[in-house]
């Protein structure tokens, strides 16, 4: 009875690198991964919007999560990749990240909860920290980081 | 049975039905006499009971059915349509509307029963008849006609006696036989819900009581339950020398009869018929008020319940000629694709080269054939849309008491599925606003010499790539300097803006959120939520919509739609390294402008071109694109329009003109309004698309 309860709580995680940093996405948000390709500018569009691409024939956003983490700009290598978000049915989101390493398992007794704090916006972008063999992994948040056009508007 | 498979033919088929009774009871209503419109009132009503009843949505056949009597009458010759019975006539169609709006969100006809419409159609019945029932008609004639000519009630419920009406033959057959000795017993017949051959058994029934004595009168009539038309239960007035008791056994020794009501027929039933039945219409009127707030927290909590996705798929009717075109097309595709394959297998290569050019052009021919015929296949006929507001037009105008004709023309002309299902909210808010505060009333418009009927129009017609749709009314128009006074009043503007305010821009006032002139808030309009939202509705559709008044002479609205809105003609452009695409709708010409011709007013870049003063918005600035030090000789503008409006588009290169499919750029991305979608382009390549509304 208790491992059916613990696999429940197990939830899969494609970790990305940006940066230094790990970050864990979970499993179930992830569409596709693609390669850099051509980004069309969209003018007037928030800031870390960087355009947005082609996926066979649907118009994807593109987001750069450097530039909503306030990291220093995206450089262009081999390795980045466009990870394809779906948050909700019919509404994609690309985000920008430097390098797909591997997909992790974490149990609940892996995560770490983070305290939320009010006045440190991207707080709202964690969702906890995962444990992997001795590396630390910052969950995203995803809706925390896609749905929050309001706000900035 | 499981008739859910049916359920969306039977949506559409009963939309249809109810709109041709909308359409056919105004006819009535004008022409009382009409054999042809009745007749077809009579066999829509006829098809929607058995549809109904087929589905298995009782409330609704019984309303139906109820409605059909009414008809039925009126068919015989027996009664006529008084406006009263129009009115609630169209009270039941309403109320079915209703029925059927919830069986399209939740696959269930709901619990509304609408006892008050049901009365009141019962209650024009016997006043209609009530003089002339002395010769009843035949059941087998009028099948599903109960003369209604006086009511005998018991309690109603699950085990009574159901109430039932007798016509006056029946009641003098009645007081007959009890002056032979002979007994009269109303019985009421519960078949077991499990039954499956109601009918038959019914049959049975009939067949037991025909040994003990006559029956004379059944509800539903013999005709309809041969036919199954009833549900587990049916009443029968039985003749007989023999007492209750039998009766009662013998009926329920027939297999799958739950039980069988028995009640005594007295004579003083027979003669005080008449006068009950007023003490229970009027009972059944209080009762209906009670239960209105009732009803009312029912329905304000149904939509919780029911609300999420409809159970029926959208769907559009096609007609067989475009598919079979379609079918042709792709068929061609085939082959097509056959002589491609054929071509590489080719040995000669100079055959090849000029084969594979020959067969690429005959698939950009079937290609663009294909597109048409697809795009023809959303097309749909704008009357869908425009057929309800005849009746409409009808309900306001005696809600308010004028006399106002509503003229409709080009119901013919086509609109994309989309836009079509869009449009009919901010069309009829346009012809209530026509109604409710372009017409003047009677008194008024006599006064001003005007004929006392006020005209509405609705014209629709194809201009171009656009539909245009005119609401136009023959009013006192609208009153520039009221309208200025009052958004001065409310500070939408300041006395100096009002003053130096063209009529036009004045005019465009009334499109601004929550402005109304209406002196009186009616329950119609005058809220100021209307104009705001139509505009915001049509311009989501990629349309515009503009009004046009002249003082004491009308108002007229023109809206203006974009014929499909997946796939449009447009320019393509080029500004520094990004591509663009304009749609060729909204362009008006495309002029090389030397930068000596280029003028300023306050400040601002304009140029004289054939008498407009038409202003120059620098693309590059507006779209954020870095300017590079290349000074061309001259600068390509691109004139656009949005209504009369013009403005010039400065862009560095043009591309050229091509087809382009409109995707949205999804919703989390914010771009002010200035793209109206993206593209893919043949290469791959992603190009955004300018609306030239949002910049001008």
């Amino acid at each position: 009875m208790t491992e059916t309860v613990s696999s429940k709580e197990a939830k899969q995680y494609i970790v990305v690198k940006l940066g230094n940093e790990q970050y864990g996405i979970d499993i179930q948000y992830v569409d596709n991964i693609v390669r850099m390709q051509k980004i069309t500018r969209v003018p007037k569009a928030q800031d870390y919007f960087n355009g947005v691409i082609n996926l066979r024939g649907e118009i994807v956003p593109v987001m750069s999560l450097r530039v909503k983490f306030e990291l220093e700009k995206d450089e262009y290598t081999n390795k980045t990749r466009i990870l394809i978000l779906k948050f909700e049915q019919q509404a994609a989101v690309g985000v920008i990240v430097d390098e797909v390493r591997e997909v992790v398992t974490l149990d609940s007794d892996n995560i770490e909860k983070v305290s939320y704090n009010p006045n440190d916006e991207k707080t709202l972008y964690l969702s906890g920290i995962g444990k992997h063999n001795d590396n630390l992994i910052s969950l995203l948040n995803i809706e925390g980081i896609i749905v929050e056009k309001e706000k900035e508007a | 049975m499981d008739v859910s498979q049916y359920l969306e033919i039977f949506i559409d088929e009963t939309r249809e039905h109810l709109q041709s009774l909308n359409e056919q009871i105004l006819v009535l209503e004008r022409e009382p006499e009409n054999v042809d419109t009745i007749n077809e009132i009579f066999r829509a009503a006829h098809s929607l009971k058995g549809m109904a009843g087929t589905m298995g949505y009782k409330r609704m056949q019984r309303l139906t059915h109820d409605m059909e009597n009414v008809f039925s009458e009126i068919r015989n010759g027996k009664m006529k349509a008084s406006p009263k019975l129009v009115d609630v006539l169209f009270k039941g169609l309403d109320a079915l509307e209703q029925y059927l709006d919830v069986i399209v969100n939740s696959g269930d006809e709901g619990t509304e029963d609408n006892e008050d419409i049901i009365n009141a159609l019962n209650e024009i019945l016997q006043e209609g008849l009530g003089g002339g029932a002395a010769e009843p008609a035949p059941a087998p004639a009028a099948p599903a006609a109960p003369v209604a000519a006086a009511t005998a009630t018991a309690a109603a419920g699950e085990n009574g006696v159901k109430p039932y009406t007798l016509a006056e033959h029946e009641k003098s057959a009645i007081s007959k036989a009890l002056s032979e000795k002979m007994n009269a017993y109303a019985m009421t017949v519960y078949i077991q819900e499990s039954c499956i051959l109601k009918a038959a058994r019914a049959f049975l029934v009939f067949k037991a009581l025909e040994d003990l004595g006559t029956v004379i009168h059944s509800e539903p009539s013999v005709q309809d339950i041969e036919d199954e038309r009833f549900e587990f239960d049916f009443t029968v007035v039985l003749l007989t020398d023999k007492d209750a008791e039998t009766a009662k056994k013998k009926v329920e020794n027939v297999s799958e009869i739950k039980m069988a009501c028995v009640e005594t027929i007295k004579p003083e039933d027979v003669a005080q018929a008449v006068a009950e039945e007023k003490k229970e219409t009027v009972e059944a009127a209080a009762a209906v008020q009670k239960e209105a707030p009732a009803q009312a927290n029912n329905t304000a909590a149904a939509p919780q319940k029911t609300s999420g996705k409809p159970v029926v798929n959208r769907s559009v009717r096609v007609d067989i000629d475009k598919l079979d075109d379609l079918m042709n097309l792709v068929s061609e595709l085939i082959i097509a694709k056959n002589g491609l394959v054929s071509i590489n297998t080719a040995e000669v290569t100079g055959l090849r080269e000029s084969g594979f050019n020959e067969q690429i052009e005959y698939l950009e021919r079937i290609t663009t054939n294909l597109h048409q015929s697809v795009m023809k296949t959303r097309m749909v006929p704008i009357e869908n849309v425009v057929s309800r507001f005849p009746r409409m037009i009808r309900d306001i105008s005696k809600k308010l008491n004028k006399k106002m004709e509503l003229y409709m023309s080009g119901e013919e002309t086509e609109l994309d599925r989309t836009v079509i299902d869009e449009i009919g909210d901010p069309l009829m808010h346009m012809l209530r606003n026509a109604a409710d505060h372009g017409l003047e009333s009677n008194e008024e418009r006599i006064k001003a010499g005007k004929p006392e009927v006020g005209s509405i129009f609705l014209n629709a017609y194809q201009d171009g790539n656009n539909v245009v749709i005119e609401v136009r009314d023959d009013g006192k128009g609208v009153d520039v300097e009221k309208v200025k006074k009052k958004a001065v009043e409310k500070g939408a503007i300041t006395a100096e803006q009002a003053a130096t305010m063209s009529d036009k821009e004045a005019v465009d006032l009334l499109f601004r959120p929550s402005f109304s002139t209406a002196e009186q808030v009616s329950d119609l309009s005058g809220r100021g939520v209307g104009l705001d939202v139509v505009k915001s509705k049509i311009e989501a559709l990629g349309g515009d919509v503009e009004a046009k008044t002249v003082l004491g002479e009308g108002t007229t609205f023109i809206v203006r739609l974009p014929l499909t809105l997946a796939i449009i003609q447009a320019l393509m452009v080029e500004i520094g390294q990004e591509k663009y695409a304009i749609p060729l709708g909204s362009i008006q010409t495309i002029e090389d402008v030397m930068p000596e011709d280029i003028k300023y007013v306050q400040t601002k870049e304009v140029i004289h071109l054939r008498g407009n003063v038409i202003p120059l918005i620098r693309l590059r600035k507006v779209l954020d694109i870095p300017e590079d030090d290349f000074a061309p000789d001259s600068l390509t503008v691109v004139i656009v329009a949005k209504g009369d409006r013009l403005a010039g588009l400065v862009i560095d290169n043009l591309i050229g003109q091509q087809e382009i499919v409109i995707k949205s750029i999804g919703k989390y991305i914010s771009n002010n309004k200035m793209i109206g979608g993206a593209t893919i382009l043949g290469d791959g390549e992603v190009a955004l698309i300018l609306d030239a509304n949002a910049i001008v």
